[in-house]
């Protein structure tokens, strides 16, 4: 919880943000939520281990959750916005329960609704993720506002036994839609036959 | 042995999900899934997950059938109502989705409060695509989860079992 204040001014751009933690993915087992994560995560390039929600909102962390349990061994990040956290916030109660160790949920916090016409999500009004994952039980949790800050957090999202919970808090510059893969049964076969071979 | 209670369907449907070599078994409590929660929780081959709302469980399953484990979701007829946006991951990816739902509000319920969803649950389920097999005596129970569960993991569909109120039973609330 070491950079916890909420008045700081807001200067990474998601894009860059996201680029510069799939960087160090390795192997790493990769959920995106619905919206500008999914857009964000794609522009970073595609990948075999790239699950894609283009629905379900609120889903993405708890399928995380689902996957780390029958993955033991990999490392699982889950890359979601803001509102879509916020529309599955019991999932950190559910996730909290479950102590994954492999499991790091990485919210790219807008402070908006970005596909929706930018309107405020409850961040905007303070509403700290990072303390609400914390106060759930996760095993560490931070929040990173600058890209030093969030270089120094890559270790936690990869290396620190979980749960852990990265809240990165971004500008809300709209950013060009670069979609991946959308049909859903390509995206699970794609996914499932890379990490289990065939069925 | 212990003899079985008459209308406990509960270590037969157990037997089953193990059968299908089940791990993860998801769910928000119903009284009508208590003895099945009890033997998930206590195998150690089986990751019990307690939900906060029923809507996490199609997503949790959906990420568990990602990584090679199959699961399946129990609740009570009133958690229908949570889950029908999510169900779009598993209806659009052809996520094999397994529901055992108890039933209130269709038999001998007297909280008018249950009867809304209870009596638009097969209803619900059916709009958002899920296939629905129903079972209303104990000796139905098991076997319709079997074929429920074939239909769900081999044919990659969303499946509910229905388990009707009439033999989960009704609260005795004089008592």
């Amino acid at each position: 919880m070491a950079h916890a204040q909420t008045n700081r001014k807001i200067t990474l751009d998601r894009r860059k943000a996201v680029n510069r933690i799939l960087k160090d993915r390795g192997d790493t087992l990769l959920v995106t939520g619905l919206g500008a994560s999914t857009w964000d995560a794609a522009a970073a390039g595609d990948h075999v281990n790239n699950f894609y929600l283009w629905g379900g909102m609120g889903g993405a962390a708890v399928c995380g959750l689902g996957l780390a349990l029958a993955q033991k061994d990999r490392r699982v990040l889950v890359i979601t916005g803001d509102g879509e956290m916020l529309m599955g916030m019991g999932a950190l109660a559910t996730i909290a329960v479950q102590r994954p160790q492999n499991l790091a949920i990485c919210v790219i916090d807008n402070q908006r609704y970005g596909e929706t016409g930018m309107q405020e999500t409850h961040t905007q009004f303070g509403v700290d993720l990072a303390t609400i994952a914390t106060g759930a039980g996760f095993a560490e949790t931070d929040t990173a506002w600058t890209m030093k800050e969030l270089e120094d957090s890559l270790s936690l999202l990869y290396e620190t036994p979980g749960p852990v919970f990265l809240d990165v808090k971004v500008t809300d510059a709209l950013q060009p839609m670069t979609l991946p893969m959308r049909d859903g049964p390509a995206i699970k076969h794609r996914f499932r036959e890379n990490l289990l071979g065939k069925a | 042995m212990a003899r079985k209670v008459a209308g406990d369907w509960s270590s037969d449907v157990f037997k089953v999900l193990k059968g299908e070599g089940v791990r993860q078994v998801a769910y928000v409590p119903d009284a009508g899934h208590t003895n099945l929660i009890k033997r998930c929780r206590a195998d150690k081959a089986i990751t019990a997950v307690p939900l906060t709302t029923e809507e996490e469980g199609v997503a949790l399953l959906s990420g568990a059938w990602l990584g090679g484990e199959a699961g399946v979701l129990l609740m009570q007829s009133s958690g229908v109502g949570n889950i029908v946006n999510m169900l779009s991951i598993a209806n659009e990816c052809r996520f094999p989705l397994l529901m055992l739902v108890t039933m209130r509000g269709e038999w001998g319920e007297f909280n008018p409060w249950q009867m809304p969803m209870g009596q638009a649950t097969q209803a619900v389920l059916e709009a958002a695509g899920v296939i629905i097999q129903r079972a209303d005596t104990p000796d139905r129970v098991a076997e319709t989860v079997q074929s429920a569960a074939a239909m769900a993991f081999e044919g990659g569909r969303m499946v509910a079992v229905l388990i009707g109120q009439r033999l989960v039973g009704f609260k005795d609330w004089s008592k």
